[in-house]
């Protein structure tokens, strides 16, 4: 019998998070290579509608894991599911999204039953019937290889963005759906969720931003702050920041650009003095050219600049404000 | 209020890290640092205890020198410490390392246990979750925000996309905490002090190993990370340089 692969697409409150589709092209390349079948399972209570979207795509069949108890969403209530689930489907590999809420109940999944997860994956390789998983280590400055040392199955989760969700196929007929009910017994859930919400009033939208400078740790002093915010002056872009600089109280959280705040795509990204850990980089990297500004040479934002200025963004910064001022005035 | 708060050392953010000679890890020979979202959950631990009373103890496992993270998180303020002193344990996944905290305070009542939501070099953001599992606790990730019931805690969970929420739990539960939850103190100089004062339990490999299998998972090799982009070099003096991006902006990006 083929092996299975499973990709656990992810649902909040009903809606499918697209980030689901990139896992699904993931599961289809990792089914290509091996050989493997490849399956799709929605985990929530009324997910009949996700399930059909799902089903759409070239996937062998879908399944609608489902109790009342799992809305809202409880780590406990999901790890129980997906147990019982796997317990009796015994799938080789199990796929998810590195979502924040993957990360709140997999290792907890996973432990339950005795195995690992290899989590935020940028790739995988099958050479001589191993399956090899690529991931960041040390934010970002080498990548590892990694593979499974335990018994299936096996748990990996892919950061968002490692794989295009628009490339995910479409299937040549609907695949069936089957639902499965499953008991979540008196007691298992322990948290209580309240409701989900925003924090007061995003005030910036910089997703539409089409020039984007943005500050990281290099920028030293909120004082500085000030030569970035001439330079985006100068620009007529908008000011951002990386996630320390909005913790230390910089800059507001609404200008903060990555995993917990926004994601953007802007014509020009200017990174000065951002180093560029994982949790910014997928916040910025779909931008159309990045210019990245930075003392270390080795800092990992360099690996995805168009353009790469190494140097003191003191130095560097206020010339370029300067001409940039002086070209746009026609000079 | 009795709080572990599970510290890790880890290479300094822009110390230049070399591969070594098998390419399974780095060498050893850098500067380190606390891992970043483990300090703001000392302060935390710190903050609730100034408002509840009780003790907050710090752990870590790592070779001698991961001894520095326990003196400092003492210096600022924690009672107690616990260091798991091995070589070994640099190589531990995160299943295993949890595990090896778990055998360590099994003779231990805490209400409530921290850990950074991930760290710098491996970067699995598991092993909180995983500890939780193995103690048989409730666990919530990425909390902004405690603050105790009746009965339990009350957490502002952190979701992407500028989203939160609230959530209510018993304890005794772990907690991952993220970045920003708070403000850092510094060590004080009487602080400092005290330090030294303060009990630093050891524990050996071999105190732990019963509970410490083989790891799941395997690190083949480490290596720098292939470039799937083309980086041009912009170099000269800053008036030059100056130049050269705004040319770059004006006729190759044209948003000038």
């Amino acid at each position: 019998m083929a092996e299975t692969i499973l990709v656990v697409v992810e649902q909040r409150e009903g809606k499918l998070n697209r980030v689901s589709w990139e896992t699904i092209t993931a599961g289809q390349a990792i089914a290509a290579a091996t050989g493997w079948s490849l399956e799709a399972t929605v985990v929530g209570s009324g997910t009949a509608s996700i399930a059909a979207e799902v089903a759409g795509k070239k996937v062998a069949k879908v399944y609608a894991v489902e109790s009342p108890k799992l809305e809202p969403y409880t780590p406990d209530a999901f790890a129980a599911a997906l147990k019982q689930f796997l317990t009796a489907k015994q799938p080789k590999l199990v796929l998810m999204p590195h979502t924040y809420q993957v990360r709140d109940f997999v290792p907890k999944l996973a432990t339950d039953m005795g195995r690992t997860v290899i989590s935020d994956c940028i790739g995988f390789r099958h050479e001589g019937g191993k399956l090899v998983f690529t991931r960041q280590m040390f934010q970002g400055k080498f990548a590892a290889d990694v593979t499974f040392a335990s018994d299936a199955p096996w748990f990996a989760t892919f950061q968002s963005g490692a794989f295009r969700g628009d490339k995910a196929e479409a299937g040549a007929s609907t695949a069936p759906v089957e639902t499965v009910n499953v008991e979540i017994a008196e007691g298992v859930i322990r948290n209580k969720p309240q409701e989900v919400f925003k924090e007061a009033k995003q005030a910036v939208d910089l997703t539409q931003a089409e020039i984007i400078v943005a500050v990281g740790r290099g920028i030293k002093e909120q004082k500085n702050i000030e030569i970035a915010k001439q330079l985006a002056d100068a620009l007529g872009g908008d000011l951002a920041a990386s996630r320390p600089i909005c913790d230390s109280g910089w800059l507001p959280m609404d200008r903060q650009i990555g995993s917990s705040g926004q994601t953007v795509a802007p014509k020009l990204y200017l990174a000065l003095g951002i180093s560029g850990a994982i949790q910014h980089i997928v916040g910025m990297k779909g931008s159309r050219a990045i210019i990245a500004v930075n003392k270390d040479s080795e800092a990992p934002i360099f690996e995805i600049a168009d353009y790469a200025v190494v140097g003191n963004l003191f130095e560097i910064v206020p010339p370029l404000t300067e001409e940039i001022k002086r070209v746009k005035a026609g000079a | 209020m009795k709080i572990l708060v599970c510290m890790k050392q880890v290479p300094q953010k822009d110390a230049p890290l070399k591969l070594n000679e098998s390419g399974t890890w780095i060498r050893e020979d850098v500067s380190y640092e606390v891992n970043e979202p483990d300090a703001y959950a000392l302060e935390e631990a710190l903050r609730q205890r100034e408002k509840h009373k009780g003790e907050v103890v710090v752990i870590t496992s790592g070779p001698a020198r991961a001894q520095q993270v326990l003196r400092e998180a003492l210096a600022k303020g924690a009672d107690r410490a616990i260091h798991l002193e091995d070589d070994k344990f640099v190589g531990l996944d995160a299943y295993n390392t949890a595990k090896a905290f778990a055998a360590a305070i099994k003779d231990e009542q805490f209400d409530l246990i921290f850990t950074g939501l991930q760290s710098d070099d491996y970067g699995y953001a598991q092993t909180g979750v995983i500890l939780a599992e193995l103690l048989g606790w409730p666990h919530a990730t990425i909390i902004m925000q405690i603050e105790r019931t009746e009965g339990g805690i009350r957490v502002k969970r952190e979701l992407e996309a500028g989203y939160f929420q609230f959530v209510d739990m018993p304890t005794p539960a772990v907690l991952t905490i993220q970045s920003g939850i708070n403000k850092l103190r510094y060590a004080t100089l009487i602080g400092i002090k005290q330090a030294k004062n303060k009990p630093l339990k050891k524990v050996s490999f071999a105190d732990v190993q019963g509970a410490v299998g083989e790891n799941l998972q395997k690190i083949e090799k480490l290596y720098i990370p292939q470039k799937t982009k083309k980086t041009e070099h912009i170099e000269g003096s800053p008036g030059e340089i100056a130049k050269k991006l705004v040319d770059k902006m004006r006729n190759e990006l044209r948003v000038l």
